[in-house]
C-alpha cells in the first residue's frame, strides 16, 4: 500500500465520520443535538483506539468519547460482540461525564470479521430524575442510569430497555427518537466504511490505523519538543454553587509529553457541578492541543501525549456517586485555568479569560393549576464573550471552549410554550484592553399566557468575572433577576410564576493588553457600533467629549466615524 | 444596422449570457445551431462585455440583434457584490430584543482548532440595525401589537441616516407577515424612493438567523442589481434588441427582469445553476434518472445531484465562505436553490505539504496571474495543472487551444521544491500525490453531499463539464464507484447553454405545521390552491401562452425533529390528500435514507412548496451506442500517461475529439483532445462517441477500477 493511498484513506475516514455526524443532526429530536450540535462521532480500530472523529461536534464529547470504546469492549466482552449489535450507555465515568449524554457504539463487521467500531454521543433534553440542573446531591437523583449494555443484539432491539427509558423520562418521544438517531448514524458510518474497504481491497484497518497513529504521534511530538521544556502553575477561582471553586493547575512540558496536574484544586461540591476526570481531561487536552497542534486531527495517538492527572475527590476527579449533571461548568473553565499556567511557559499565544462555561438554562413549563396548556422541557445553549487574543479582540457571544451552537429562538419557541423576549449583545461587557474582550449577551425569558415554569439556572462568573491578561481589564460579571426586581441565583432550580420574566446578562470576555494602546480607529468603531457606551469610551479609552460627539453625529447621519 | 433587412424577433433565435469571474460566455442559438464566444468580463460595466459578445455571435450567425427572440442572462454579479461587500447603504428593521441576530450567528466557532479565528463581519454593522416593538408568537398569534408611531420614529432615523435600502425582518414573520407589512407601509409613505425588502416575502422560512440574513442580503444588493439590470436593458435596446430579457435564478429556472430586480438574492449562484440545468438536459437526452454533475474550472469545483432529470434543490445555502470554503464561515441564504457543494479545487489550486507531512491542495488558487508554474509567468508554486502536465494528462503544446505553451520543466521543478523534497518523492510521484489529493477532496465533497441528501452514488452517472473536469472525471468515477461518465459537447460554456434549456419557473413555499394526527385535508386543499396560484402567476408573467405544470412537495419529519425530508406528491395525492398515504411515503423514504424508522411517533409536515414551471424544452432522446457494437477508432498517436489506479505510467492513445465519429470508441488508457480541454480515459474505461456528440466513459468489461 503506497503512501499516497494511505493519505487518501485517512482523508476518507475523516469524511466517513463527518457523514456519520451529519446523519445524526438530520435525524435527532432534541434541539441540543439537531440545532446546537452537542454531539460527536468517531471511528475506532478493533482495540478501541480512536482513528478519526467528525469535525462537527464539541471537544468535551470528542476527547471523552475517545476513551469510551475501550470500556464498551471490556464490559460487553469480545466473545459477545456480533454483527448487528448496537451498545448503549450514559455512564458519566465511562461515557462523557453526565447522564444526559447517551453514547452508542456499533461494531463494524466486514466479510464476517470485526474490523472496528463506530461511536457517537449526543446530549438529550431529559433523562428523568430531578431534571437537568445542579440540585441533586448524588448521581442517583440525576436520572435514569443505563449501564453499558446491548441496545440491539444481532439486529434485535431491546424493547424492554426502551420501555424503561420511556417510563423514566419527561420527553419520551424525543429521547427514544434520539436513541434511534444515534444508532442510525453509526449505521451510516459503517456503510461508508465498508464501501471504502471494498474500494481499497482492505481486509482490516490495521495498516491504515498504524499509518494514521504513527503520523499523528510523530507530528504531535515534534510540536511538544519545540516548546520550552519547563513547568508552570496557574489557578482560577469561579463561583461554584454555594462556595467558590479554585482550579489549580500545573502544566509541565516533558519532552515527549505534556503533563497537566490538578493537585490543590477544590474538593467535590455537594451539588451537581462536579466533573468526572474524563471530562476535565477532555478540556485540558483540548486547551493545549488547540494552542500548540491545532491542525493535527484528533485520534488516539495525537491525544495520548497530553496526560492529565488529578487527585481523587477533587472537583475535576469526582467519583461515583457524586452528582455531575452540570459537569460542563467546571469542564468549560478548565482551559482558562490551564492557560493561566501555559501562558507562563509560552507567552503571547493563549487568550485572556473568557465567559468560559456556556450560559445554559432549561425551563420546565407547565400549565397553571386548572389550565389547559402543555408541559415541556426546553433547553437553551447560549454564550458569553470569549477572551481577547494577543492580536485579536475576543469573539462576541461565541462559545469557547465549547463547540456547540445556540438554537434559533424560533425553533426554541416551537419546542414549548416559552417566549424568548430578548437575545442580543450586551454593550460594555467586554473587558477593556489593547484587544477588547468579546461581548456577553442579554436574554429575557418568559412563558405563554396560562403557563408557569421552573428555570434551571446554570450560570457562573457572577462573583468571579473573567480576568484580563497583560494589563487588560476584566469582563463584566453575570447577573440574573426577575423583571419585577426579585433576586434570583445564578445556579439552581427557581420557580417563576405566570406573567413574570427572567432577565439575564451573560458575562463578557476579558481584555488583553493596556487599553490605552488600543488603536483609536477600533475605539471609534466600537463606540459607533455601541459595543461600548460613551461613558466607557471616555473612562476606559480616554476618548474626549468632542470625539464622542463626532461619533454620535456620524452615526446619526448613517456614516462611518 | 437595425431594420432594413430583419423581420423582427424570431422565437427560434435565443441568446444565453453568463457573466463569470473571468469570462463572459455568450451562446447564440439559431434554430438549434449554436454560435459561441467568450469575452473578458468587464467589471466596471458588465453590460459592455455582453454587448461585445452579442455583436460577435450575431456576426458569426449573420443576424441582427433585433432578430433575437429571447435573451436569458445569469451572472455572478450578485454573488460578487456580497463577497466584496459592494452593496447599498442598507438598514435593518427588526424586532426589539433581536438587534444582533445577524451578528451573533450561531454563537459558535466554525473552526474549533484555531485560537485566532475571526468571524465574518455581518453585512450591516450594528449601528445600521434598528428595532421596533411588536411580537408574533410561534403559532402566528400577535403577542404584542406593533404601534405605527413606533415604526414612524425608527423610519425618521432611517431618513436622517440617508439609507438607500431597508430590510425588514421580524420574529416569526414567516407565520404572520402583518407586522412586516405595516413597516413596509410606513416606509413607503415616508420614504417612497427607498428600496424595501421584507423577510416574509424574500424568504418565508423558520430560523431567524437565516431569514434575516437573506432579507439583508437582498436589500443590500437590490439597488445595485436594479441599476445594472436597467442599464443592461437600455444598452441592449440601443443595440436594436427588442425582445424580452429574462434572468436565470439560483433555483435553476427563469424569472422576469422585474422580479429579478425585486428579489436579486435569487440571482446568487445563477451561473452554476445554469451548469446544473445544462447537465440535467444532457441527462434527459440520455434518459438518465440519477446524475452527478461535476463542474470544475480554474478555482473551484461544483458538484450537484440531478435526480429524475431535475437538479436537486435545497432551501438554504451559504454564500461567501470566508475560511477555506469551510461550512459555517459564510452567510446562510435561505431561498430555493439548486443544491450544490462548491470546494476550492480547480486547475489553479495550489499544493503544499503541511506539518503532518500530508499533501494539501487548495483552496488558494494561482488564478490566471501568475498561474500555475507551467504557464511560465512567474508562478513558482505547483498547481493542479502542473501535476496534470507532469502526469502526461496535458499536452504542453495543445493547452487552451494552443494559446499557452506549458513548460513541463517548470512544473516539475515546482512539484519537487514544494512537495517532493519534504516527502522524499520525485516530481512524478509528487504530481501523483497532488492529483490524488485533489481528486479525493472532490470525491469526499461529493460523498458528504450525497449523504446529506441521503443518496448513494454507486448507481449514478457523472456528467462532466468546465475546463478542468474532463481531466479528472475518469479518476473521480473510479473513486466514487461510478460506472459511467458523459462529457458533453460545448462543455466550456455549459452554464450559458444551460440558460437556454431552463424553463420559466417559480417556487412558492409556506411554513404551516401540521401533524398527521391532526391531518386536515380541507386546509391542505386551500393551502395548495393558494400556493399554486401564487407560483403560476409568477410564471404567467413571463410566458403568456405555454402550459404551466405544477409540482407539489411537502417537507416531513417525525414531530420533534428539526430537519425534514422532501416528499414529492403525485397529482392524485394532491387532489385527495390522505394521512395514510403521507405516512407511507414518508416512512419509505426515511428508512431508505437512515436505515430504520421510529415506531410510535407522530409525523409532521412543516413546509409546503409548489413549483410552477413551463414544460421543459423537448429533448431528442439519444439512442446510446451499444458498447459492444462500437467500432474502435483509429489511433493517431500515443504518449505516456500516469494511471493512478495502477500507480504507474502507461502508454495511452491520443486522438482529437473531432476525429471520433459517432459510434466509434477508444479503450483507455487514452487522451481525447479538444480546444478547451482534454478528456482522460483511464485504463479502466472505454470512451464511446455518442450520437449527440457526448463522449461516454464506460467501465471496460472485466476491467479494473
Amino acid at each position: 500500500m503506497s503512501e499516497v493511498a494511505h493519505q487518501v484513506m485517512w482523508n476518507r475516514l475523516i469524511s466517513v465520520v463527518e457523514e456519520q455526524a451529519q446523519a445524526l443532526v438530520r435525524t435527532a429530536f432534541s434541539t441540543s443535538v439537531r440545532e446546537a450540535g452537542d454531539l460527536s462521532a468517531g471511528v475506532y480500530d478493533t482495540g478501541g483506539r480512536m482513528l478519526a472523529q467528525a469535525v462537527t461536534g464539541t471537544p468535551g464529547h470528542v476527547n471523552a468519547m475517545a476513551d469510551a470504546v475501550a470500556h464498551f469492549i471490556r464490559r460487553i466482552g469480545r466473545e459477545n460482540i456480533h454483527d448487528g449489535d448496537v451498545y448503549i450507555t450514559n455512564d458519566p465515568w465511562e461515557g462523557t461525564g453526565h447522564l444526559h449524554d447517551i453514547t452508542m457504539v456499533t461494531p463494524s463487521f466486514h466479510r464476517g470479521r470485526l474490523v472496528g467500531f463506530f461511536a457517537c454521543t449526543a446530549h438529550v433534553v431529559d433523562i428523568g430524575g430531578r431534571g437537568f440542573g445542579a440540585d441533586a446531591h448524588s448521581v442517583y437523583e440525576e436520572g435514569l442510569y443505563i449501564p453499558i449494555m446491548k441496545f440491539a443484539d444481532r439486529g434485535r432491539v431491546d424493547e424492554t430497555l426502551l420501555r424503561i427509558v420511556r417510563g423514566n423520562v419527561r420527553e419520551p418521544d424525543q429521547i427514544v427518537g434520539d436513541i434511534h438517531a444515534l444508532a442510525s448514524c453509526n449505521e451510516i458510518g459503517h456503510r461508508r466504511l465498508v464501501a471504502m474497504m471494498e474500494e481499497f481491497g482492505l481486509a482490516d484497518l490495521e495498516g491504515i490505523a498504524a499509518f494514521i497513529l504513527e503520523n499523528s504521534r510523530r507530528a504531535t511530538l515534534e510540536r511538544i519538543a519545540a516548546l520550552p521544556q519547563s513547568a508552570a502553575t496557574g489557578e482560577m477561582t469561579v463561583d461554584g454553587f454555594d462556595t467558590p471553586i479554585t482550579l489549580r493547575v500545573r502544566v509541565s512540558v516533558e519532552g515527549d509529553r505534556i503533563v497537566t496536574d490538578f493537585a490543590g484544586t477544590s474538593g467535590v461540591d455537594p451539588k451537581g457541578i462536579n466533573c468526572p476526570l474524563v471530562y476535565a481531561k477532555a478540556y485540558a487536552c483540548y486547551a493545549l492541543k488547540v494552542a500548540i497542534a491545532p491542525e493535527i486531527p484528533n485520534n488516539a495517538a495525537s491525544l495520548a501525549p497530553f496526560e492529565v492527572t488529578a487527585p481523587e475527590d477533587t472537583i475535576v476527579n469526582a467519583r461515583h456517586p457524586a452528582p455531575v449533571a452540570l459537569r460542563h461548568i467546571v469542564g468549560h473553565f478548565v482551559p482558562d485555568a490551564v492557560y493561566d499556567a501555559f501562558d507562563k511557559i509560552l507567552p503571547g499565544v493563549v487568550p485572556a479569560e473568557g465567559a468560559g462555561c456556556l450560559c445554559n438554562f432549561q425551563v420546565s413549563l407547565r400549565p397553571v393549576t386548572g389550565g389547559t396548556g402543555r408541559r415541556a422541557e426546553v433547553l437553551t445553549f447560549n454564550s458569553g464573550g470569549s477572551g481577547a487574543r494577543p492580536e485579536h479582540d475576543g469573539l462576541n457571544a461565541t462559545a469557547f471552549p465549547s463547540g456547540v451552537m445556540t438554537m434559533p429562538i424560533e425553533a426554541t419557541e416551537h419546542a414549548g410554550p416559552v417566549i424568548i423576549w430578548r437575545k442580543e449583545l450586551r454593550p460594555d461587557s467586554g473587558g477593556a484592553g489593547r484587544r477588547r474582550g468579546g461581548l456577553g449577551q442579554y436574554m429575557e425569558v418568559g412563558a405563554r399566557t396560562g403557563h408557569e415554569f421552573d428555570l434551571q439556572a446554570m450560570f457562573d462568573r457572577a462573583d468571579h468575572p473573567a480576568r484580563g491578561r497583560q494589563g487588560g481589564a476584566s469582563g463584566a460579571p453575570t447577573t440574573i433577576a426577575r423583571d419585577d426586581g426579585a433576586a434570583m441565583r445564578p445556579k439552581g432550580k427557581q420557580f417563576v410564576p405566570e406573567g413574570r420574566r427572567v432577565r439575564m446578562a451573560f458575562p463578557g470576555g476579558a481584555g488583553y493588553g493596556d487599553p490605552t494602546e488600543r488603536p483609536r480607529t477600533l475605539v471609534l468603531r466600537d463606540l459607533a457600533r455601541g459595543y461600548i457606551s460613551e461613558a466607557a469610551a471616555a473612562r476606559d479609552y480616554g476618548l474626549r467629549p468632542e470625539e464622542i460627539a463626532a461619533v454620535a453625529a456620524a452615526v446619526a447621519r448613517g456614516e462611518e466615524p | 444596422m437595425t431594420n432594413d433587412h430583419a423581420p423582427g424577433p424570431d422565437p427560434s433565435i435565443r441568446l444565453g449570457v453568463d457573466i463569470g469571474g473571468t469570462f463572459t460566455d455568450v451562446v447564440l442559438e439559431v434554430g438549434g445551431r449554436p454560435y459561441l464566444t467568450k469575452v473578458l468580463t468587464t467589471y466596471a460595466a458588465p453590460e459592455d462585455a455582453i454587448v461585445e459578445g452579442m455583436r460577435q455571435v450575431c456576426a458569426k450567425a449573420r443576424i441582427a440583434p433585433d432578430e433575437i427572440g429571447q435573451i436569458i442572462h445569469g451572472t455572478t454579479l450578485a454573488t460578487n457584490a456580497l463577497i466584496e461587500r459592494r452593496g447599498a447603504k442598507t438598514a435593518l428593521i427588526t424586532t426589539e430584543g433581536f438587534r444582533d441576530v445577524i451578528e451573533m450567528r450561531t454563537e459558535s466557532r466554525f473552526e474549533q482548532y484555531d485560537l485566532n479565528l475571526e468571524l465574518p463581519e455581518p453585512l450591516l454593522p450594528r449601528q445600521r440595525r434598528f428595532t421596533v416593538p411588536g411580537r408574533v408568537d410561534a403559532t402566528g398569534a400577535v403577542l404584542v401589537p406593533l404601534d405605527r408611531s413606533a415604526v414612524e420614529a425608527v423610519v425618521d432615523r432611517i431618513a436622517e441616516g440617508g439609507f438607500e435600502s431597508v430590510a425588514v425582518g421580524l420574529i416569526h414573520s414567516y407565520l404572520n407577515p402583518a407586522q412586516e407589512d405595516l413597516v413596509r407601509e410606513v416606509l413607503a409613505a415616508r420614504l417612497p424612493d427607498v428600496s424595501v425588502s421584507i423577510s416574509s416575502e424574500v424568504s418565508p422560512q423558520m430560523r431567524e438567523y437565516e431569514r434575516f440574513n437573506t432579507v439583508v442580503a437582498n436589500a443590500y444588493i437590490k439597488p445595485l442589481m436594479a441599476s445594472y439590470l436597467g442599464r443592461l436593458e437600455a444598452r441592449l435596446a440601443e443595440e436594436g434588441v427588442t425582445c424580452r430579457i429574462f434572468l436565470m435564478h439560483s433555483g435553476g429556472g427563469i424569472i422576469s427582469i422585474a422580479d429579478a430586480a425585486a428579489f436579486p438574492v435569487r440571482l446568487v449562484e445563477s451561473g452554476p445553476a445554469g451548469g446544473a440545468v445544462f447537465a440535467a438536459h444532457v441527462a434527459a437526452r440520455h434518459g438518465l434518472d440519477r446524475v452527478l454533475s461535476f463542474d470544475m474550472g480554474g478555482t473551484t469545483a461544483k458538484i450537484c445531484l440531478i435526480k429524475d432529470r431535475t437538479p436537486k434543490t435545497s432551501r438554504v445555502f451559504e454564500v461567501a465562505r470566508s475560511y477555506r470554503f469551510k461550512k459555517g464561515s459564510g452567510m446562510p441564504i435561505s431561498i430555493p436553490v439548486i443544491d450544490m457543494v462548491e470546494i476550492g479545487a480547480g486547475g489553479g489550486s495550489l499544493a503544499h505539504v503541511d506539518a503532518l507531512r500530508q499533501i494539501r491542495v487548495g483552496p488558494e488558487s494561482a488564478g490566471s496571474e501568475p498561474g500555475p508554474a507551467a504557464y511560465g509567468r512567474g508562478g513558482a508554486r505547483p498547481a493542479v495543472t502542473d501535476a496534470d502536465l507532469v502526469l502526461g494528462k496535458l499536452d504542453p503544446d495543445g493547452f487552451a487551444g494552443g494559446s499557452i505553451t506549458l513548460d513541463p520543466g517548470a512544473a516539475e521543478a515546482a512539484l519537487r521544491a514544494e512537495v517532493g523534497e519534504t516527502l522524499g518523492m520525485g516530481a512524478r510521484e509528487a504530481a501523483f500525490g497532488v492529483a490524488e489529493v485533489v481528486d479525493e477532496n472532490m470525491a469526499n465533497a461529493a460523498r458528504v453531499h450525497a449523504v446529506e441528501n441521503g443518496e448513494d452514488l454507486s448507481d449514478y452517472t457523472m456528467i462532466a463539464f468546465g475546463g478542468a473536469a474532463p481531466l479528472h472525471a475518469g479518476r473521480l468515477c473510479e473513486k466514487l464507484g461510478i460506472a459511467r461518465c458523459l462529457v458533453p459537447p460545448g462543455a466550456g460554456v455549459g452554464s450559458a447553454i444551460g440558460f437556454l434549456r431552463a424553463p420559466f419557473s417559480f417556487e412558492a413555499t409556506r411554513s404551516v405545521y401540521m401533524t398527521l394526527s391532526a391531518f386536515d385535508a380541507g386546509l391542505i386543499g386551500t393551502l395548495l390552491e393558494d400556493l399554486t396560484a401564487e407560483a403560476t402567476d409568477f410564471v404567467r408573467g413571463c410566458d403568456a401562452d405555454s402550459p404551466i405544470a405544477t409540482e407539489v412537495k411537502v417537507y416531513m419529519r417525525y414531530a420533534g425533529q428539526g430537519w425534514e425530508i422532501p416528499i414529492a406528491l403525485s397529482p392524485s395525492e394532491v387532489a385527495a390528500p390522505k394521512a395514510e398515504t403521507f405516512k407511507t411515503r414518508f416512512e419509505a423514504d426515511y428508512a431508505r435514507l437512515f436505515g430504520r424508522t421510529v415506531a410510535g411517533l407522530d409525523i409532521e409536515i412543516t413546509v409546503w412548496a409548489v413549483n410552477a414551471t413551463t414544460p421543459p424544452e423537448p429533448v431528442a432522446p439519444v439512442t446510446a451506442i451499444d458498447p459492444d457494437a462500437a467500432v474502435a477508432a483509429e489511433i493517431a498517436t500515443a504518449r505516456p500517461i500516469f494511471d493512478p489506479a495502477v500507480a504507474r505510467t502507461v502508454d495511452a492513445a491520443v486522438l482529437a475529439r473531432d476525429t471520433l465519429t459517432e459510434g466509434t470508441s477508444v479503450a483507455g488508457p487514452a487522451a481525447i483532445t479538444e480546444a478547451e480541454t482534454t478528456i482522460i480515459v483511464p485504463a479502466s474505461r472505454t470512451a464511446i462517441r455518442q450520437p449527440d456528440g457526448c463522449i461516454d466513459l464506460v467501465e471496460t468489461e472485466g476491467g479494473t477500477s
